[in-house]
């Protein structure tokens, strides 16, 4: 008892606590009668409710995680029901992998919650550790036609219900457009690629040496090819893999998108369908689309206007493309009689291009993290 | 150079098949440059990996399972299992939940003692050891109000209980309510130790003008043997800081090392010696110091202050890594660490905009002179008088000894603005 009076006089003045107190990430992207869910739940908190650390040394190894991963999956799902109106979904985990949050390592839960019909009302009860830590709070992002709510759960507020697509066709259009032309510009990997296959369009191949195209409309015609061969091969699986039509796995899609840049970097150092380069551009068009499948999934594609979430989403994207190809073109056809423009851009930037994506896709393909974080 | 020959390989392919390996050997190589480089650029977005290790260490608990003190919890938890509703087992559980709050610095065990008095807490009115841990909970979470509304149920059943008039003057006291804190002081002079009673005491005097009187007594306490180390710490720190506050650097100095004497981690006393070597510009003394302190925010912004004051390299990252905190508390909506908050905002990022409201909420919820510093050197920072005032009010008010601060408050006053 004496200890205690003393540090209840020191806990005011404590300099701020080591780390914050325990908290969950859940985002959860509402589809049409599905929830594609990631909830990420600190590992000493699993190791309080569950006990992850079996050979008692007071670390905890990514072994010891995976050994629990039955236990820890159903320790979660038991402790967060999603419904939809009335109708209970049922969540699968798909994948455990691990994050760092600023106050240590977490367990990332990727889940997929099916539910019995379209969802309006989305209602989520959350009980984590609550039991164990009264203070503890799930933070919840929902994610849903491309609009973001963000929720807190609490010991006094664990169960909260969301309406789901009221708003009007026109906002959500306007946001699947403004969305779409965003991951053009963020989804690095895709702007590349264009990049690598307009890179010798203003040039054209004699004898095997680069020389400048001399009228625009060949150019014109070239670039037309291409964007257009691109823009209807990613469309075709875009819209496929958006209605659920078909589905890859997403680290197949990730490296072959990495090394479609690889590639398409490569033709421009090897030069040998020159004149063909459109069909490089549908081929791998194909795979870029299930790509911006998945940022459409995460941003949530409302039920009642699927088709046109696709659209806008699609329309975004092209108009992010378009305007690549429009600062592009101008400066490549004006600076192509230079000397630089096959040296220093087509090959150095074909070069800088193909080191980026091998990067990309030794990372992906073998699920390494190549830059320490 | 490798770059004009790969070029002129490029242009000038004599000899077909020759040059197509040549060519194909120096793209290598350019290839396995620019990858090596782009290597050192590092990915702005960090994403959920899946380690490759199983042996790969992912997360160090406070304790193993063969340590004595998880032998402990272990045993209070269990009994608490075979018997959920059983307040004394709770009360002990709690109570040492509380503790390992204090000693880690580690919010969680105060979360887990409130889940372990969840069968008392929402009662309109809990037994009085629930309600004395409750309150120390909500103290903790700097619900100020709602603990002494705790603490007064609390003596209303037991006018003797020590630790509840304890608790209920120091939250007076950060409160700045002095008067209050004086006369709850008092009542512990027949129920606990006298150095209790003394320490409760001085503490106050020293931020109202009585710093010599308290100096005095603390000199006298800090004499007896019987004194525990936590006890020792607490009173030595408190001399410290005072003696510092006047002025008094040597003998802040030998205080702050007797403390250090009794050879306790404690994270008040790192955070006091700290601030009191920035105040002296003993960057070096901080650093090594806190070097490896990097867990607790408030040690953390301390070290990077030095740090950035040495520009040593470090600062960056450690400021970045403070960000991070401060926004994932406001994510979720936690007031705690505004003091530290303006700070960082002020003497860090140098925005002055936000640094000012910041130390202005904090100024609102607690008055101790670390956070009229903060708000007047933001206020001094922003130009703005009116802010100020609060802060200008309560050190006349109050004769509140603090050379450092009645310089910021002089400046303010002298400035036309």
């Amino acid at each position: 008892m004496r200890t205690l009076l003393v540090i209840a006089w020191l806990l005011l003045s404590l300099p701020a606590w080591a780390h914050k107190p325990s908290d969950s990430y859940l985002s959860l992207a509402v589809q049409r009668d599905h929830i594609e869910g990631q909830w990420d739940i600190a590992l000493r908190d699993l190791d309080n409710a569950i006990g992850l650390d079996s050979d008692g040394s007071g670390e905890i190894t990514w072994g010891e995680v995976r050994n629990k991963h039955d236990e820890i999956v159903s320790y979660a799902l038991s402790h967060l029901d999603l419904s939809a109106g009335e109708q209970p979904c049922k969540a699968q985990v798909l994948e455990q992998l691990i994050d760092h949050h600023t106050d240590g390592a977490y367990s990332v839960l990727r889940f997929r919650s099916e539910c019995e019909g379209p969802i309006d009302r989305l209602r989520a009860d959350y009980r984590l550790l609550f039991d164990i830590d009264a203070q503890h709070k799930g933070l919840l992002r929902l994610t849903q036609g491309g609009q973001t709510i963000t929720a807190i759960f609490s010991r006094d507020s664990p169960a909260q219900e969301f309406s789901v697509a009221e708003r009007s066709r026109w906002t959500e259009s306007m946001q699947f457009i403004r969305e779409g032309t965003w991951h053009i510009w963020l989804g690095f990997d895709h702007v590349l690629f264009l990049l690598a296959l307009l890179l010798p369009a203003v040039l054209v191949r004699v004898e095997g040496h680069w020389q400048a195209v001399t009228d625009f409309s060949a150019v014109w015609w070239n670039v037309i090819k291409i964007v257009t061969a691109f823009t209807l091969a990613h469309s075709l699986t875009l819209s496929l893999a958006a209605l659920d039509v078909v589905r890859l796995p997403s680290r197949l899609v990730e490296s072959t998108i990495a090394a479609s840049v690889v590639l398409a970097g490569l033709g421009n150092l090897f030069p040998m369908m020159t004149s063909r380069r459109w069909m490089i551009a549908f081929g791998f068009g194909l795979i870029h689309g299930f790509g911006f499948a998945a940022v459409l999934t995460d941003l949530g594609l409302p039920q009642n206007s699927l088709l046109l979430s696709l659209i806008s989403f699609n329309v975004g994207v092209e108009i992010g493309q378009l305007a690549i190809v429009a600062a592009f073109l101008p400066l490549a056809y004006a600076l192509r009689r230079s000397w630089s423009y096959p040296r220093l851009v087509l090959a150095g930037g074909s070069l800088a291009v193909i080191a980026i994506a091998l990067v990309w896709f030794t990372e992906r393909a073998f699920d390494l993290q190549l830059f320490p974080l | 150079m490798i770059i004009k020959r790969v070029l002129r390989t490029l242009r000038h392919p004599r000899h077909p098949e020759s040059s197509a390996m040549i060519r194909f050997r120096y793209l290598t190589v350019l290839v396995v440059l620019g990858w090596f480089t782009l290597n050192q650029i590092g990915t702005a977005f960090p994403e959920p990996y899946r380690p490759t290790d199983d042996a790969q260490v992912l997360e160090r608990l406070s304790f193993k399972a063969s340590d004595p003190i998880a032998r402990e919890f272990e045993v209070l938890r269990n009994d608490l299992r075979r018997n959920p509703s059983n307040l004394a087992s709770a009360v002990k559980l709690a109570t040492r939940y509380i503790e390992q709050g204090r000693a880690e610095g580690d919010p969680r065990f105060l979360g887990q003692a409130q889940a372990v008095l969840s069968p008392w807490w929402n009662e309109p009115a809990p037994p009085p050891a629930a309600l004395l841990l409750r309150a120390t909970i909500r103290q903790n979470a700097h619900e100020f109000d709602q603990a002494l509304t705790d603490l007064d149920q609390v003596l209303g059943l037991q006018p003797t209980n020590a630790q509840a008039w304890l608790t209920k003057a120091s939250i007076l006291q950060v409160q700045a309510r002095y008067d209050d804190a004086r006369r709850a002081c008092q009542r512990l002079a027949r129920l606990a130790a006298s150095h209790v009673l003394l320490g409760c005491l001085s503490d106050i005097a020293g931020v109202t003008g009585q710093s010599e009187k308290g100096q005095e007594l603390l000199r006298q306490t800090l004499a007896n043997p019987a004194l525990s180390g936590r006890e020792r710490i607490w009173i030595a720190t408190m001399s410290a800081e005072t003696a510092a506050r006047t002025g008094a650097i040597r003998e802040a100095e030998q205080y702050f090392g007797e403390a250090f004497k009794v050879g306790i981690k404690d994270q008040y006393l790192l955070s006091a010696y700290a601030d009191y070597l920035l105040d002296q510009r003993r960057y070096e003394g901080v650093i090594s110091l806190l070097q490896s302190e990097t867990r607790a925010d408030g040690l953390l912004l301390r070290l990077t202050l030095a740090e950035r004051a040495l520009q040593m390299p470090s600062a960056d990252h450690h400021q970045a890594e403070l960000a991070a905190r401060f926004a994932a508390s406001r994510e979720r909506r936690t007031t705690v660490h505004v003091r530290e908050e303006a700070r960082f905002t002020l003497a860090l990022l140098r925005d002055t905009q936000r640094a000012l409201p910041l130390a202005q909420a904090n100024w609102s919820v607690q008055r101790e002179p670390a956070d009229a510093r903060i708000l007047l050197e933001c206020a001094l920072a922003d130009k703005n008088r009116a802010a100020a005032q609060p802060v200008l009010d309560w050190l006349n008010r109050n004769h509140v000894e603090d050379f450092r601060l009645r310089q910021l408050a002089k400046q303010i006053q002298d400035t036309t603005f």
